[in-house]
């Protein structure tokens, strides 16, 4: 899936966060913010870099990706139903009774890799497979998205240690920087300070991009899996939390709240 | 069955010996541990396949993220470190990391009970059964001795999901012959002595206090059956509910949520008609001490274990 133009992948990702705000609208339950932040990211990876086949979708070479901060569970759940890892209709299911699309990724759902959704679980995952896939031979790569929030689990910095200190170049992270988390501003909440040296200190290489510019996107995760020194590599993603729909955008009421039927209509409206 | 108490013998170097074994028969064993590798004794493991052994360091719950990692690459997982920090610190990566997704992870706990001795109560893991048991899909087994130990972790790689592996720091008394006497049957109870006056179950490296204790009511004219529990759970409900009508659970754990509160479910959920005393730690923090003298001082020796029964049996 290499040769995709930005133009498509723009399409894309209108089709994917119309189907996060109908899914999170239907439940009236969900995480729309951190769901339309990570979009750009979640569908420059699995259209424009992953190799991924939905027809195998356990392949044992095929490229892994650990949705570390789970609760944006829409976000992969739409690429993955688009892509035909199982049913559209499912999203309209999601989080209720009986349904395949758990509030949280679940490994019973074909095309997802971990049980995510306790938070700052997932990147020791994507450590172990890194390391799994290492001792393998395979030629693959894992990566992992985590909430800027997510950072303050001390898990997270355990994982990075370990990340380093076993030379994991086949792992790469995102952290998707919308600066906003449920109580409020990172800043205001926990301070994270700088995050990009934080992972700078723990062995990583770390770039920072616009998690919303593909050319970014794509040119970095490239350069990113290029450089196999030995060094895992953390993507800081800027975003904006709740991109792409107007009320939504930097708002940390959306964050895990679903829209009323009206603002559902208009995010969808927005979104068309 | 036929039962014989022995020489002294440590159930972590079972599990050391046996992983060396595994590696050679599986070549997508692999082995975490969390800088404990010399007490819970994965580094015999780490020098015969240092390949395929993984220091995660003094950081618990990445180690247990680690080890789901890696069994969804398809290996068989051991991740070890005292029973403390093996199931209380990573309680929730084990919940919700490996058994929710049901991986092929073991968690191979040593150093489990107030027989840690000397270390004292942040070191006593006396609540593992308790919050092991109570997270689905998990499998809870504390060998008998070091030839019950060998087999169970040779069993536990067999199995595919998670299991929790509970051993003692100690050596203690042996109870079979070999490892073919020991051979681990799993989610069965053993009865290694016959009784009709009451029923005493047993588990983990406390097992030959209560044979002991059994020998001291016999003295005293009460015949008692000893059973040994290895599978805590599934616990063997018919082994329960076959037993004397005066039953005893005996324990290195908290009296709550352990053997015997997994008895007591059986005998309230079946309406049997059986009396149980819990004997084990009465819902309180440990001290340090010789191991030893720890199970007078907690009343978990056979003298205290055949008076408390004796006082209760009427």
């Amino acid at each position: 899936m290499d040769n995709i133009s930005i133009d498509e992948l723009k399409t894309i990702s209108k089709k994917i966060r119309y189907n996060i705000v109908k899914m999170i609208g239907l439940a009236n339950s969900g995480h729309p913010g951190g769901s339309l932040s990570a979009t750009d990211i979640v569908v420059s990876l699995y259209y424009g870099i992953m190799n991924i086949d939905p027809k195998n979708p356990n392949k044992k070479d095929r490229d892994r990706f650990v949705l570390s901060k789970g609760h944006a569970s829409p976000v992969i759940y739409s690429v993955l139903a688009e892509l035909g890892f199982f049913d559209k209709e499912e999203l309209w299911r999601f989080r209720q009774t009986g349904g395949l699309l758990q509030g949280h990724p679940n490994i019973k759902i074909p095309g997802i890799e971990a049980n995510t959704g306790s938070l700052g679980h997932g990147i020791s995952v994507a450590v172990g497979m890194a390391l799994g896939c290492k001792l393998d031979k395979l030629d693959n790569m894992v990566y992992t998205l985590l909430g800027d929030g997510e950072c303050q689990e001390g898990q997270v910095w355990e994982a990075a240690m370990a990340a380093s200190h076993y030379k994991l170049d086949n792992l790469i992270g995102f952290v998707d920087r919308n600066r906003l988390q449920i109580d409020g501003s990172t800043k205001d909440v926990m301070c994270l300070g700088d995050i990009s040296e934080k992972f700078k200190a723990f062995g990583w290489d770390v770039y920072e991009i616009d998690g919303h510019d593909y050319n970014q996107i794509i040119n970095t995760i490239n350069t990113a899996k290029s450089q196999k020194n030995g060094a895992p590599k953390m993507i800081i993603a800027n975003t904006i939390k709740g991109k792409g729909v107007s009320f939504m955008e930097d708002n940390v009421a959306f964050h895990g709240k679903a829209p009323n039927k009206e603002e559902l209509k208009q995010a969808l409206e927005e979104l068309s | 069955m036929d039962y014989k108490i022995g020489d002294k013998k440590a159930m972590r170097n079972a599990y050391g010996e046996t992983l060396v074994e595994l590696g050679k028969e599986y070549p997508n064993l692999v082995v975490l541990d969390s800088d404990l590798s010399g007490s819970t004794k994965t580094a015999m493991f780490a020098k015969q396949y240092p390949d395929r052994f993984f220091n995660a360091g003094i950081a618990e719950q990445n180690m247990i993220g680690m080890a789901s990692g890696l069994s969804l690459t398809g290996k068989i997982v051991f991740a070890s470190s005292f029973a403390m920090f093996a199931s209380g610190r990573p309680w929730e990566q084990i919940r919700n990391s490996v058994a929710y997704a049901n991986l092929n992870v073991k968690i191979a706990a040593t150093h489990s009970g107030i027989t840690v001795g000397e270390d004292g109560a942040t070191h006593q893991m006396t609540e593992d059964i308790a919050i092991m048991r109570a997270i689905p899909n998990m499998i809870v087994i504390a060998p008998s001795d070091y030839y019950e130990a060998k087999s169970v972790i040779r069993w536990s790689a067999t199995y595919d999901g998670p299991v929790y592996i509970r051993m003692p720091r100690g050596d203690t008394e042996t109870i079979f012959k070999d490892e073919e006497d020991a051979k681990f049957a799993f989610g069965k109870a053993k009865i290694i002595k016959d009784g009709k006056d009451l029923t005493i179950i047993a588990t983990g490296e406390i097992i030959p206090e209560a044979i002991k204790a059994s020998e001291i009511l016999k003295e005293k004219g009460i015949d008692a059956e000893v059973i040994i529990m290895a599978t805590i759970k599934p616990i063997d409900e018919q082994a329960v509910i076959n037993s004397n009508d005066f039953v005893v659970s005996v324990e290195d754990h908290n009296i709550i949520g352990g053997l015997g509160g997994a008895i007591s479910e059986v005998i309230a959920s079946n309406g049997l008609n059986k009396k149980l005393l819990r004997i084990g730690i009465n819902d309180e923090f440990g001290e340090s001490g010789k191991a030893n003298e720890l199970l007078k001082y907690y009343k978990l020796d056979s003298e205290s274990i055949a008076k408390k029964i004796i006082e209760e049996f009427k």
